[in-house]
């Protein structure tokens, strides 16, 4: 027993192990912990100050029946998967352009793309309402053209500029992880297709696409996710009709100080999200599967 | 082959990469149904030459036609030419049936014309039966066989190939070389074959073209390129070449008599593009056209020398021998049948040689 410990302590497993176990210490302790207590959290019952510890399933109940919540879900779900979708179809032409036509300046392009990064993520925000507010730039541009006469006002405060600000704060992370996928698809793969007849249609649609699917895959997730329970953006830019699900989450933890509520919300909140994730990386899988045909 | 119109006319073709020549001026006819070698070290511009037939490059300047058209500015995907990628480019998403009838598909010949030609693709290249594997799942000669059907398939008029044996180990690639042959000869489309394996051009080709630099530095067939080199580099990437030192006696038209060191004189005919430095001109003598005489052994022509080292081969035994009055020991291949693979290094050995194996090269002064 203790040889068998002592040759799998020298081996190449566990020297791995021992390399990455400050790192995963330190998430588990940031990241696995709180969803624990999260879950706990979401069974138990809170009045004022008091926790009581007994099993219950009154906080579910109440996160999957009460219309607000509900509306909130199908908000947030839906302008995250919006915004996903958007988001991927725009980085993924700049993802080929610089890939396949960016030639040596690639990285100066990549660059580029990191630019705005420099700036905070608030200020990006709040440049979108001066962007779509009632006397911003889109308003005063169209005024100017004549094309309107008096400022439009359903620019801002909704779901629709919540999504326009997401769509532009996430395109850069779903550019790179596509960049990297097109940089590895072997090149005599794409000139084979041409030599046997692809125009740049089918060359996309038959070769580019498909084996750059894992990136499109990530990239669709990693805007995804995070989108879901955006609390800032919509705080910002949402006003009342772009209000999603984190709001909701913040009230119960802060003012209405209902701490299972909330917690029940953020675990159905990852349990749809992962959900949505799934079907949607299914649902890629299939329509490149078709297409390929 | 004159009279009969050239499958591929290749004109004035130059490509410029900035100030870098990768092609200059080159001027080829292949003929139909003929198994053609662009051969040469690498960075000569064969693939770039390969790659612009494919019509996956563009020349800077001149032309190039496919049986009568002008493509040079073709796309690849309108040609009547098809690719066997060096890396052979196998669809790795597809499995192997839908790789061969990845090109098919725009043809739109309908599901049974279609498997039909897939099948008997698979056939011509023995791969029956493998179908519904994958890409990755295939060795590299199957994997190479899977891009040669694929390309087949489609019927080219010229099927190109881009070193496609030298991933392969040396027993797998004589065996693909024999049958790339038959396959080439069965179906009788064109095939225009880069190499940088001297060996698989000769064993392979009708005619070879030798290229060194961007430029073409000689046309032949097989045997008069390895026997009648026209420069020392084209000798030299063919195979071992002794190098003597001549001196021009007499000169006759295409004919030059030549005296050369310790071989004596001979009249020799003068290859294109000939130069002669102040009355010097460099002649070559093939390895194998030297034979060491055994005791009791004469020949008309008969060299002496002494052994300076040896190299042992198994099958043959290579040889330098030094001679009195020539800078550079000679080298020779000599096949172990009689005990040449016994011979000490030191010993003294007699050589017999044929006037008529010396060549003259076209670029004067030996060493």
């Amino acid at each position: 027993m203790s040889g068998r410990v002592r040759r799998w302590a020298g081996s190449e497993a566990a020297r791995g192990l021992a390399l990455i176990s400050p790192t995963l210490l330190y998430a588990m302790a940031m990241l696995l912990l709180p969803v624990i207590i999260i879950i706990l959290f979401s069974f138990w019952k809170q009045t004022f100050l008091t926790v009581d510890h007994s099993f219950r399933l009154d906080n579910y109940r109440a996160a999957l029946t009460q219309p607000i919540y509900r509306d909130l879900f199908l908000r947030s779900l839906w302008i995250s998967l919006t915004v996903s979708v958007a988001t991927v179809v725009m980085a993924y032409p700049v993802a080929w352009y610089i890939s396949f036509h960016g030639g040596r300046n690639k990285n100066l392009w990549l660059f580029l793309i990191t630019v705005p990064f420099l700036t905070s993520y608030l200020l990006r925000v709040m440049s979108w309402k001066l962007v779509l507010g009632y006397n911003g730039v889109l308003n005063s541009l169209l005024l100017w053209l004549g094309l309107i006469h008096s400022p439009i006002e359903s620019l801002l405060y909704n779901a629709d500029s919540v999504i326009i600000t997401l769509v532009h704060s996430w395109v850069a992370f779903a550019i790179l992880p596509i960049f990297v996928s097109l940089e590895k698809i072997d090149r005599s793969l794409v000139e084979a297709g041409q030599d046997l007849g692809d125009g740049l249609f089918r060359s996309l649609t038959k070769i580019v696409l498909p084996l750059s699917l894992p990136g499109v895959t990530s990239a669709f997730l990693i805007v995804m996710i995070p989108t879901v329970g955006d609390y800032v953006t919509p705080k910002l830019v949402g006003g009342t009709e772009g209000v999603m699900i984190a709001s909701a989450i913040e009230v119960n933890f802060g003012r209405a100080m209902n701490w299972p509520l909330g917690a029940a919300l953020s675990v159905t909140t990852m349990v749809l999200v992962a959900s949505a994730a799934g079907l949607m990386v299914l649902a890629l899988r299939l329509a490149v599967r078709g297409v390929r045909r | 082959m004159p009279d009969v119109k050239p499958m591929i006319e290749i004109r004035n073709v130059s490509r410029h990469f900035g100030t870098f020549r990768a092609l200059d001026q080159i001027n080829l006819d292949v003929a139909a149904g003929e198994f053609f070698s662009l051969l040469g070290p690498s960075g000569c511009g064969k693939t770039t030459l390969l790659r612009m037939l494919a019509g996956l490059d563009t020349p800077t300047s001149g032309t190039i036609s496919i049986d009568g058209a002008d493509c040079t500015e073709v796309r690849a995907n309108q040609r009547p030419t098809n690719m066997v990628f060096q890396s052979y480019a196998i669809f790795p998403h597809l499995n192997v049936a839908e790789n061969v009838a990845y090109g098919l598909k725009r043809m739109r010949l309908g599901r049974v014309e279609e498997a039909r030609r897939v099948d008997e693709a698979l056939e011509m290249v023995r791969l029956p039966g493998f179908g519904a594997r994958k890409g990755n799942e295939l060795s590299g000669g199957q994997r190479q066989r899977v891009a040669l059907a694929r390309a087949l398939v489609m019927r080219p008029k010229v099927l190109l190939l881009d070193e496609p044996l030298s991933a392969l180990d040396k027993k797998l690639r004589e065996e693909m070389q024999t049958e790339l042959r038959t396959l080439q000869q069965s179906v009788g489309i064109t095939f225009v074959l880069v190499t940088h394996d001297q060996y698989e051009a000769l064993a392979l080709s009708d005619r070879i073209a030798v290229m060194f630099g961007g430029q073409i530095a000689q046309v032949a067939s097989p045997m008069e390129i390895y026997q009648r080199p026209t420069t020392r580099k084209v000798a030299d990437f063919l195979g071992g070449m002794n190098f003597l030192r001549g001196r021009i006696a007499a000169e006759a038209g295409a004919a030059l008599t030549v005296e050369t060191e310790r071989f004596g004189t001979a009249t020799l005919t003068k290859p294109p593009g000939f130069t002669a430095s102040g009355g010097r001109a460099t002649v070559g003598i093939r390895p194998e056209r030297l034979r060491v005489l055994w005791d009791g052994e004469r020949a008309e022509h008969e060299l002496t020398g002494r052994i300076a080292n040896r190299a042992y081969f198994g099958e043959t035994t290579s040889l330098s021998v030094a001679i009195d009055g020539l800078e550079a020991p000679l080298s020779i291949v000599e096949t172990n049948t009689f005990g040449a693979d016994e011979l000490n290094i030191g010993a003294e050995v007699r050589l017999a040689f044929d006037p008529e194996a010396l060549v003259l090269m076209a670029d004067p002064d030996a060493r």
